[in-house]
This record gives C-alpha cells, structure tokens and sequence, in this order.
C-alpha cells in the first residue's frame, strides 16, 4: 500500500500513496457500510426486540472500550507528531502503547463474548431460539460486526508492530515519516466504526 | 531501446508472474482471462446441447445447475468484469496518460494473484465438498443458505476475486490522479482513460458492499448467525438489495471500459475527431453514478414495495440518457468521416449494434408491466448476452484486434479476422435474438429442460451457439498464429493519434524515453486545421 | 504537478490532547442521554453526538483539515453514496 513509485526508479510519491490509504479507507467505510445498512433495516422493523436484545449486552465493557481505543488513537496521532518533531523514544512509546492500547481493547472483547456465550447468547443457542426473532438477528448482527471490527483491530496491531519495527529499525524517520502517518488513517479509522458501534449495540437498551 | 517483451532479468515464466510491469500484467490477465472466456464458452455449448437431447436428459438435472452457476460465475466474476479494464487499462492506461506505470506496481500484481487465488478457489469449489454450487451466478438467499453444495468455498473465491477488482480500481484512481504527464490536463485524456475513471470508482466503493452480504452468507452458513435466513428473522429481499447494490453497478464495471475502447477505435477508422469529447467524458461518470441507483429494477417481482418500484423504474430510464448519449456522439463521429471498414472498425460497428439492441430490451424491462411478463425468462438471459456479450465481448475482441500490433508487435491476417466476424455475427443473433422470442413466448430460465411448443425456438439457439463457438474458435487460432509467426509490425499501422502509437511496437519498457509534453486536445488528425 | 509529496501538517500535542478530551466527554454525553433520556431523544442524541465525534477523528486526528479539498470533497462523495444508498432501501421497507 505505501509503495507508491511514480515511475521505475522514480521519487517515492508520497502523497499519492496517501491518496491511496483514503481509497482503501473509502472501501472499508462501505464494507462496514453494508452492515449499517443492514443495522438500519432490521431496527426499523424491530424496534422492541433490539431495545429488549440490547440490554443483555454489557454496556460497561462497550464504554470502557470505547475510552480505550479514543485513547489509542491519541497516542497514534502523538507517536506521529513524536517522530516529526525528532522526539524519536517518545515516539516509540507512543506506538507501543497504542499497541498494547489494542490489545487490551482485544482482551476485554474476550471476556466480553465469552459472557454473553456463558448467557446462551450465541448463534443458534437453544436459548436464542426460543426468543423473538428480532433479538435473533440483532445478536447475528452484533456477532457480525464486533467480530469483523475485532479482526480490523487484530490487523491494525499487526500493522502498527511492523511500524515499531520500522522505527526501529531507522527505516522509518522524522523525514521519512509517511508509512507511519499512513498506518495510524488505517487505526483511526477503525477507532471510527467503534464509535459508530457503540451506541448501536451497547446504548440501545 | 529493448521492448517490455525481451527485457533482461528474470527470464522465463518468473520474469512474468513476477513482474511488475504494467504492461505485462495486462498480458497476464489476457492469457489467463481467454482461458476460462473458453472454458465458459464449452460450459455454455453444453447447456445448449442439453436442450436438443430431452429425452433421456444429456446430463442430469442437478449438473445442469451446476452448468449455469459456473457459467455465470466464470464468464461474470472472470471474464466480463476484470474485463477490458485489467487486460487494456492495465496494458495502455499508463501509457494513454504519458506515465511509466501505474502508482503503486507491486499492488497491481498482487491483484492479480488475488485474481488466479480467486479463481483457483471457485475451481478446488467445484470438484470437493458435496457438489458443485448450484444457486446460480446470484447465490440468492435462502437457497444458498440451506443448500448442501458447495456455496461456502464459492463464495469465498468470489470475495477474492473483488478484492482483485477493488485493488485495480483503487490504483487506477491514484494513477489518473497522479501521473498524468505534464500538460495532460483532465480534459485532454483520451476518452479510454476517462472511462476507466468512471469504472474505477464503481469497482471501489459499490464492490466492498457485495463483499460483505457475501461474507455474510458464509457466516451464516458456518456458524449460524441470523442475518437473512427467514427462520431467524432475516428478510431475504435484503439480501437482493445488497447483491443488486453493487451487481447492478458491476454491469457498468464490465460496459464501461468497452465503450471507452469503442470510443478510441472509431475516431481512427474514421479519420476525424471524435465528435462531444465533453459529453462522452461527462456521461460516462453519470453512468457511473446513475448506475448505482437503479438496482432495484432487478427485483420488481421480488415483493419490493410499489414505490421503490417506480423510483427504480424512473431511475433506469434515467440512465439510458447517457448511454444513448454516447451512441449519438459515436454515430456522429462517423459523420462525414472517411471511414476505413478494417477489423477492429468492423467488430467496433458490430459493437454499436449489438449493444442498441441490449439497450433497447432492457428498456423494456425496466417498465413495470411488462418485466412482470419477462421476469425470470429467456427474454432476461438473450437482453444480458446482448450487452455483455454482444456489448462487452465483442468490444474486448475488437479492442483485441486493434491493440495487439501494439501490445505484441505483430500483424494478424485480416482477410481471416473478417472472416471470423461472419459466423460470430451470425451465430450471435441466431442464438441470443432466439432466445429474446423464447422467453417473450413463456420460456422460463434456468430449467434443464423444456415444453414441446418451445423445441424449434430451442434449435435454432442451439444451432446457433455452434455457429458462434465455431467462429470464436477461428477468430482467437488466427491471433495466436500471428502470435507465432506474424509478420513484424509498425508502431502505427492505424494511423491512431493518441500516445501509445507514438512509442515503438511492442512498447519499450519504461514506456518513455522522456515523458512527453502535451500540448492540445487528443483526437487532433489534422492539427493544423483547427481544434 | 507536484510529483515529491507534500508535508503534511505536524500536529501539535495540545490539539490532540483537546479534542481527545472533548471526545471523552461526548462520550460521556451520550451514556449520560442513554440513561437520562427518554428513549425518542435518546435516539437523536446519538444521531448527533456520534457523528460529531467521527468528525473529530476524521478532521483532527486523521489531518483532514489540512489535505486539499478534493480529499475532503471525495470524504462526502462516499459517505453520500452510503446515504443515497440506505434512502434507496428505505423507500422499499417504509411502504411494503
């Protein structure tokens, strides 16, 4: 994605690779926009049932990990200004943190779903079953989209440990900063769909 | 200067699927795209044949589902939509706009292994697991929920292969952008570039949406989650929405690139400017946006409400505007022109009128009253091989025949390439203009077999279709004989205008020497005239 | 045409840390209108309050206050095409 030649050999085009991590970003807006849609779709026709469906979900884990991943996206944006403004360990601590910041966030996920399993709310429970339909789909549509924004989490840690790595390594400088800055679009933006999730699962109740 | 084709380094078939020319990308998706368009084309004589020989049936009922789903799946997510973007876009986008290459190379080949793994996975789909998938092209839920072929590794070849077309779309945008050479303003791109642009943002923002409902019929699948099946609550018109949501763009995705071809080949052969270069330009990106808002005409039997009905029937006939638009300017390009009947201008004219007629039929079916007469009919399957194939195909051939002097640096016989275009002509509307009166009649698709009143109709299609398959065979041997032993070609054996005749046949590999410096508007055959 | 890319716009730790703590505190906001709230204007706080704080990220944390306006034009391309797309869809379920 970062490897934007203007030509073979030619000057690394910096700002078309940007260009570019916003089109991908374009893409991602739209793959969880279909599920919206689908979100939108399904509350309009069951109301009651996702109110109803909402308050088994545990709303103090949703607001902690929102505070968690609003907080990640901080210390990204500031390992950025970090390594621009050549303060280069601050910056490292900044990316680490944001890493271990995402992992929390992943942890908590854990016990999150392993609670609402514990409950019998999984995809064709027996106890899911015997509710009305319309909790059936809101607990398919939690399952699909936390779990498909859990693995955009899991890839962006990924990515932003081959980032520490780069620092590390001086491949990635105060001049040579735009992987980096193209990394942390890729997290806020997952910071992004979060926000969007949380009152649609978590405060529907 | 060495061409792309003999450059040193890795040689042998590394050099090539390692590369990550532009050029020999778009030579990559050529091969790899002809081979399943006949794999397809052999799929499809075969439900012919089955429709002469009733009783007993060729192939049993359930071979026969899988026979259109791969069909489909093949000659849709394979052929017509990579389409002329991924073979001439890639080939000649770069070299249209005065670039070396597109912005970010080494992505442009992983889409194309996201191609092959794609394709790699429909094919390992087929022959495992219980069956072949059996939903056709559209895995409508709930069937594809429930069923017990196959569908789950389908469908996740078919998110490889967007994904593919995602990343094509994404570099193409960031190469238009981006590199156009210097003075290369927007409105002096060549009209090819211009609707690769309108594609390219179709393929980005409308693919990501089908990639999720398919995912999400997987999930369904694999671990149960309620989203569409009915038992749990789900509505399965949703799922049409988003499949059509983007499926209905998709078909702009696959026309597009091919008017956009027309629209260089014509000018040509005609010797004179094409004629509303803003207005092909311009309708070209309305057909790109109105395309994403009319999707619904594919389910007005489906239990839509009224409303959405209309809105989706004004909205369809909305963007026959700026398809007539285009066919207007063409016709009017020829105005006056001199114009020289060679191959390409020969399948390019045939182009225009297979493609008015799979205009006009689906105007007809975008009128409410009458889709309910022709929903679910041969009518649908002759109106949408009238416009991809008889459109895209037979843009992609005569897109073929007009670049390979220029992408090969060899000359096909032309007596022979005429020669093709009869039986492909014929056998074309033979087959396709049979089915529009089989299906005005009553006949139903997807059905492995038919009533007695509908046999002759079902002969001569199948006639047909023997005819057409014969001269695609022709019309492709002579390609690879002047492949083979073609005699040299010149670098403008056209007498075109835009860039790429300016640099040698085959194009050296960095395209350029010096990046050139544009001056004027393309399409200029007698500069000093005037603009 | 600028081929070497622009620098972009350092940003300065006070901004960050400012709109971070205004997003803490809307988030804090609509916990406190999901509960305070009856259920209808709960609703419209959401509405409101969680696209106000996409904006932020977007804006700050993600500069795109500072790229060109093309960038930010195509921002609304897309997320128009979402809403065309979910107004489509409503004129089916509204009225079946």
């Amino acid at each position: 994605m970062t490897t934007a030649a203007g030509a073979h050999g030619g000057h690394v085009d910096h700002e078309g690779a940007r260009f570019g991590m916003w089109l991908f970003l374009f893409t991602e807006i739209l793959l969880f926009g279909g599920l919206f849609i689908l979100y939108a779709a399904y509350r309009a026709r069951y109301p009651n049932e996702f109110h109803e469906a909402g308050g088994h979900l545990d709303a103090v884990i949703g607001v902690a990990n929102t505070v968690i991943l609003l907080t990640s996206s901080l210390t990204m944006a500031a390992s950025i200004t970090a390594l621009r403004t050549g303060q280069r360990r601050r910056a490292l601590a900044s990316l680490a943190g944001t890493i271990a910041l995402g992992v929390l966030f992943l942890v908590n996920k854990y016990f999150e779903w392993s609670g609402e399993i514990a409950r019998g709310f999984y995809p064709d429970s027996p106890l899911l079953a015997g509710r009305p339909q319309g909790e059936q789909i809101f607990f398919g549509l939690y399952y699909s989209m936390t779990g498909l924004h859990g693995l955009h989490v899991m890839a962006g840690i990924v990515l932003l440990a081959v980032m520490l790595a780069l620092v590390l390594r001086h491949r990635i400088t105060g001049g040579e900063y735009h992987k980096l800055e193209n990394a942390g679009l890729y997290w806020h933006l997952v910071d992004v769909i979060w926000v969007f999730l949380l009152p649609l699962f978590y405060l529907a109740a | 200067m060495s061409s792309y084709l003999d450059t040193g380094g890795r040689g042998g078939i590394a050099g090539w699927i390692f590369s990550t020319d532009h050029k020999r990308i778009g030579i990559l998706y050529l091969a790899t795209m002809t081979g399943l368009f006949f794999v397809a084309v052999v799929i499809g004589v075969l439900m012919r044949v089955e429709q002469l020989v009733l009783d007993p049936p060729l192939f049993a009922p359930q071979v026969y589902n899988a026979f259109f789903t791969v069909h489909g799946v093949i000659m849709i997510f394979m052929f017509v939509l990579p389409g002329l973007g991924a073979v001439f876009g890639n080939f000649f986008l770069p070299i249209m706009i005065g670039a070396r290459d597109v912005s970010f190379p080494r992505l442009n080949l992983m889409s194309w292994y996201a191609f092959v793994a794609g394709t790699v996975i429909v094919f390992v789909s087929l022959f495992t697991g219980d069956g072949a998938p059996d939903t056709g092209w559209t895995f409508y839920v709930p069937f594809s929920v429930r069923t017990g072929t196959n569908v789950t590794l389908g469908l996740t070849g078919v998110f490889m292969l967007g994904f593919s077309s995602i990343l094509t779309g994404l570099n193409f945008i960031t190469t238009i952008h981006r590199l156009r050479a210097p003075g290369m303003t927007w409105h002096r791109m060549p009209l090819f570039a211009w609707s690769l642009y309108g594609t390219a943002w179709v393929q980005l923002l409308a693919t990501p949406i089908v990639g999720i409902t398919l995912l999400l019929v997987i999930a369904e699948r694999v671990f149960g989650i309620g989203v569409f099946d009915p038992a749990k609550g789900g509505d399965p018109i949703l799922y049409q929405h988003l499949f059509w949501t983007y499926s209905h763009p998709a078909v702009y995705i696959m026309i597009l690139p091919a008017m956009g071809a027309i629209t260089e080949i014509l000018p040509t052969f005609a010797h004179r400017t094409v004629f509303g270069y803003k207005a092909i330009a311009y309708s070209s990106m309305a057909i790109a946006f109105l395309g994403s808002l009319v999707w619904g005409h594919h389910m007005f039997t489906s239990g839509m409400s009224e409303q959405a009905n209309l809105l989706f029937s004004l909205f369809t006939f909305l963007v026959a505007v700026p398809s007539a638009i285009k066919v207007f300017n063409w016709t009017s390009t020829l105005y006056k022109g001199s114009i020289e009947v060679r191959p390409p201008m020969l399948y390019a004219l045939t182009f225009v009128f297979l493609f008015a007629i799979g205009g006009l039929t689906g105007l007809m079916q975008g009128a409410l009253a009458v889709n309910v007469h022709l929903h679910d009919t041969y009518f649908i399957v002759g109106h949408f091989h009238y416009v991809m194939f008889g459109g895209t195909g037979v843009a992609f051939f005569a897109a073929l025949l007009y670049w390979f002097p220029k992408m090969f640096g060899r000359t096909y016989n032309e007596r022979v390439a005429n020669l093709a275009w009869a039986p492909i002509f014929v056998g074309f509307n033979l087959l396709y203009f049979g089915m529009l009166v089989l299906g005005y009649m009553g006949m139903p698709r997807r059905y492995f077999t038919h009533l007695p009143q509908y046999h002759t109709g079902h002969v001569i299609a199948s006639v047909g279709s023997f005819i057409l398959a014969a001269g695609l065979v022709l019309f492709f041997a002579n390609l690879v004989v002047a492949l083979l032993r073609g005699k040299r070609a010149e670098s403008n054996p056209w007498g075109g205008v835009t860039l790429e005749w300016r640099i040698g046949s085959p194009p050296p590999a960095e395209n350029f020497d010096v990046i050139p410096e544009i001056q004027g508007r393309p399409y200029r055959f007698n500069p000093e005239v005037s603009e | 045409m600028d081929r070497t890319g622009s620098e972009t716009h350092v940003m300065p730790y006070r901004t960050l840390v400012r709109v971070w703590l205004v997003l803490l505190g809307l988030t804090g906001a609509l916990v406190a209108a999901g509960t305070t709230l009856h259920p209808s204007l709960s609703v419209w706080a959401m509405l409101v309050i969680t696209p106000v704080k996409a904006g932020l990220i977007f804006y700050y944390f993600m500069h795109l206050k500072y790229e060109k306006p093309l960038l930010t034009g195509l921002v609304f391309v897309t997320l128009g095409l979402l809403v065309l797309v979910i107004g489509l869809l409503f004129s089916d379920l509204f009225y079946r």
